[in-house]
């Protein structure tokens, strides 16, 4: 399931990770974020929103590598990065779903130029079908699918990568997350 | 056809952006959707969204107020109005009530069918579109040429041009340099907006959810940042369950750009807080605009389950040349010709519809399962219920269903036009006439025509009688072809019979909406072909064939000709085509082939009414390959050739360009023979090959088949 949602994923251009605890996730992203650009200053902002790993991890020390958690629409609007916990992956069509209700996550998810998303192997569904069985939109108000990052082909059909949404998608998978498979 | 239509039509085929544009995205479309479909059981799950939709179509307005009762209950807003002057004027109310002076919109139909944006304009509120193609065109100030690629038909020098004078600065004509100048000058419009206005894909009226497929981002921005979203949506996108959600997002990205699933997809129900903790407005806008209308037309009816894909744009040979600025109104393709009678009146599709050549390509992709050709004809059906034929057509028709009068003309046609024929083909007609053989040349009349000939062929006395059904085209241009027909059956111990009374099939008056001649044609067919004792009524020319098994019955119904039907039921029942039966006898062992030889290489053209509606295109190719030849299939060999019938006489400046296309194709396999199953094919690739000079043998398969029987 994995395979083929990493598959997928990449073919629509997302980049896809996978990482057996939340420590190495975390080993990967403060790297990867540096390397990246992260820093304290407008258009260089990394946020991240709540989220249940979120809520696990010692915020001083993401706080001292550059990391914010106040989402406001000014800062993800700045913001080089946003960083999200999604609810589940479709395997058949490499997206991610989440509940997003709750507006900050989706000022981290669409502003910023990278998103970086986390999901639980676990949460990996066939497709559609499976999907819609655990959906409940009277609960969950604003309910978003991510494929890839933001593009177009408006102009001369060639697809162009990143225009109101985020230019890169960077997909994380912690398997010890478990997850609702 | 008014001279300005005309002209439009002039300009875009010959606008090489926008046909290259176009051409190169509706063929690589083809291969890509098939790719995006694999693995998908496609006449499954149109099946059920089209029983979906058309349950929502059957009780419109109880579903529409369960929507409403439901999306109040999350919090939303819910106006429901027929009239589009009232969805204007509403949201100029909720925007003066709430100090709004700016709006984002993201893509949205409905509001352009509404013309909002210069009603939001003129009483002083700014409107900017978000969506790139959107907003390119509303720089420009113009219409979109497409539903789902509103600027299709611009190129980036173009775009730059546009984008260059918005932000006073000379750009380059680098397209992702261009993207990100629209995001850079979009984004502080988001941030700033009081307003956002989107459309919807979906309504669910038992959740009270609005649904919304993008792939830039753009909606998701336009129902997040501002503190009031209106979403304004057509009730033909109301479904009744949340289960069908997954159905049509299962086809609308793979019919609309061959993707998957778009980049974003949202199910919003009912209002969020915004980032400063207060409540959103959420105005949902249910617009009826005449479609509660067309909900109760059973000819209509079916539109509704329309989901807004485009992929009948993106397979119409005619759109894929014209573009969709020909149509002069917001929808465009040949589901715009139809919304475009409704929304705006009958009239107003009175020369678009005309663009249709009726080959069927739209309905083989519809997920929706619309039949657009069909409501299309009875478009025409009504147009000349309304307003008559043009005078000309008239007296064609009057002359069409005298059979003697007909006839007399066509044998002194042969004569009159002697002064122009060389080698049995018309190359030049004189004066106005000249658009005819513009491109392609005209078959001579033949001198005798097959009914002439007939009495004079001996056939064995069979035991088993087949009655052949002509056709104007091989009686009159192609009588060699009726007699290699009546070689082959006589071959399997069949004997053939033509029934002198037999007459045009009525396809010309029937495909221009002069149902009462068709009908006239049809019962005098019906009474000719029934009065022999025969096993079948063979016909090999297609369009003849879906006339004689199809046409005659539903013109009949469609005037209350009951009378009639019970003989067009038996006529039906005993049509075939000429492959289908040829074939049918090969596999019987009643025809066999000559010892195996190797012919060379042939071609294969399908013909629209014979591979779409008859379903025939492997039988052809089998006979053919057993013959002897070998099939070198070509690009695109289901794609229309451009004659329908009066259509190349009517529109020769489209039919000709797609003629060339299907040449090129041809002569692309280095096959030096086309075979294909209809006369009005011949007539319109063996004109265009000749006046081209080039040397491929245009044959009916018929012929190539007639030798290599035992």
């Amino acid at each position: 399931m994995y395979d083929q949602f990493s598959t997928k994923a990449t073919a629509v251009g997302a980049e896809v990770h996978r990482f057996a605890t939340v420590k190495g996730a975390v080993e990967f992203l403060l790297p990867f974020l540096k390397a990246e650009g992260m820093g304290d200053e407008p258009g260089r902002y990394a946020l991240w929103a709540n989220g249940p790993v979120l809520a696990g991890l010692e915020k001083g020390s993401l706080q001292a590598a550059g990391l914010s958690f106040e989402v406001s629409r000014e800062l993800a609007s700045q913001a080089r990065f946003g960083i999200s916990q999604v609810d589940f992956a479709l395997a058949d069509t490499g997206s991610l779903v989440q509940d997003q209700s709750a507006i900050e996550q989706r000022l981290v998810s669409s502003l910023p130029e990278i998103h970086v998303a986390i999901a639980a192997t676990g949460s990996i569904l066939d497709g559609k079908i499976e999907l819609f069985k655990r959906l409940n939109p009277t609960n969950s108000r604003y309910i978003a699918f991510i494929t890839g990052p933001s593009r177009t082909a408006d102009i001369e059909r060639v697809l162009t990568i990143g225009v109101h949404g985020p230019q890169r998608l960077v997909i994380l998978f912690i398997d010890e997350l478990g997850g609702d498979r | 056809m008014r001279k300005e239509f005309k002209a439009s039509i002039n300009r875009a085929v010959n606008n090489p952006n926008l046909t290259g544009a176009l051409g190169k995205f509706s063929q690589a479309y083809k291969v890509n959707r098939a790719k995006a479909y694999e693995g998908i059981d496609f006449e499954g799950l149109r099946g059920r969204i089209a029983e979906a939709k058309s349950s929502a179509a059957s009780h419109l307005d109880e579903v529409a107020e369960t929507f409403r009762k439901n999306a109040e209950a999350l919090g939303a807003t819910v106006f429901r109005t027929r009239d589009p002057q009232e969805v204007k004027k509403y949201i100029l109310k909720v925007a003066r009530e709430n100090g709004v002076r700016t709006v984002v919109k993201s893509k949205s139909m409905a509001t352009e069918e509404i013309h909002l944006n210069p009603y939001l304009q003129h009483n002083g509120i700014s409107v900017a579109e978000t969506d790139l193609g959107e907003w390119i065109i509303q720089l420009a100030g113009q219409t979109p040429s497409h539903m789902v690629m509103p600027a299709i038909h611009l190129t980036k020098e173009e775009v730059a041009d546009i984008f260059s004078k918005e932000v006073n600065e000379r750009l380059s004509t680098d397209i992702p340099r261009l993207v990100k100048v629209a995001r850079n000058e979009l984004r502080p419009k988001f941030l700033a907006a009081d307003m956002g206005i989107s459309g919807g894909n979906i309504a669910v009226a038992e959740t009270g959810s609005i649904v919304l497929v993008t792939n830039e981002g753009n909606a998701r921005l336009v129902t997040t940042l501002p503190r009031i979203h209106v979403a304004v949506i057509g009730v033909e996108k109301l479904v009744e369950k949340f289960e069908t959600v997954p159905a049509i997002l299962e086809a609308l990205p793979r019919s609309a750009t061959a993707q998957l699933l778009t980049s974003y997809v949202s199910i919003i129900s009912g209002p969020t807080p915004n980032d400063d903790g207060s409540p959103k407005q959420l105005h949902i806008i249910l617009m009826d605009n005449k479609r509660t209308e067309m909900a109760e037309d059973p000819k209509f009816k079916q539109a509704l389950q329309c989901i807004r894909c485009g992929s009948c744009l993106n397979v119409c040979p005619i759109f894929r040349l014209v573009g969709g600025h020909v149509f002069g109104a917001v929808y465009t393709g040949g589901i715009g010709t139809i919304l475009t009678a409704w929304f705006d009146e009958l009239q107003k599709s009175e020369e678009i519809q005309g663009l249709c050549i009726q080959c069927g390509n739209c309905k083989e992709v519809c997920p929706g399962k619309l039949d657009i050709p069909e409501m299309i004809m009875e478009i025409r059906r009504r147009l000349v219920v309304e307003k008559g034929q043009p005078l000309v057509q008239k007296a064609i028709y009057a002359v069409v269903n005298n059979r003697k009068i007909f006839h007399g003309m066509l044998r002194a046609a042969s004569l009159a036009a002697k002064p122009f024929t060389s080698g049995g083909f018309i190359r030049h007609l004189p004066l106005f006439l000249s658009d005819l053989t513009d491109g392609r040349s005209l078959p001579a009349i033949a001198a005798d025509p097959f009914r002439d000939r007939f009495p004079k062929i001996a056939q064995p006395k069979g035991k088993e009688k087949v009655v052949f059904y002509a056709g104007c085209l091989i009686d009159f241009a192609y009588p060699e072809t009726g007699e290699a027909l009546v070689k082959v059956l006589n071959k399997a111990g069949i004997e053939v019979v033509f029934p002198q009374d037999q007459t045009c099939c009525g396809a010309p008056a029937l495909y221009n909406g002069a149902y009462e001649v068709a009908a006239q044609n049809a019962a005098d067919n019906i009474e000719a072909l029934l009065a022999e004792e025969a096993s079948y009524v063979v016909s090999a020319c297609p369009t003849c064939t879906v006339a004689l098994a199809h046409d005659f019955r539903e013109t009949l119904k469609t005037l209350g000709r009951t009378d009639l039907l019970p003989g067009a039921e038996a006529l039906a029942a005993k049509t075939i085509d000429f492959s289908t039966l040829v074939k049918k006898l090969v596999d019987e062992g009643r025809l066999s082939f000559k010892e195996a030889a190797d012919l060379g290489s042939v071609t294969y053209h399908d013909s629209c009414h014979l591979k779409r509606t008859l379903r025939v295109s492997e039988e052809p190719r089998e006979l053919l390959a057993k013959a002897g030849y070998r099939i070198s299939e070509m690009h695109e060999c289901d794609m229309c050739c451009g004659m329908g019938g009066s259509y190349s006489m009517k529109l020769p400046e489209i039919s000709a360009p797609i003629l060339q296309a299907k040449i090129g194709n041809i002569k692309e396999t280095g096959a030096p023979v086309v075979a294909m199953d209809c006369p009005g094919c011949v007539l319109q690739i063996r004109g265009g090959i000749d006046q081209e000079g080039s040397k491929v043998a245009v044959k009916h398969s018929a012929e190539l088949l007639v030798d290599r029987l035992r």
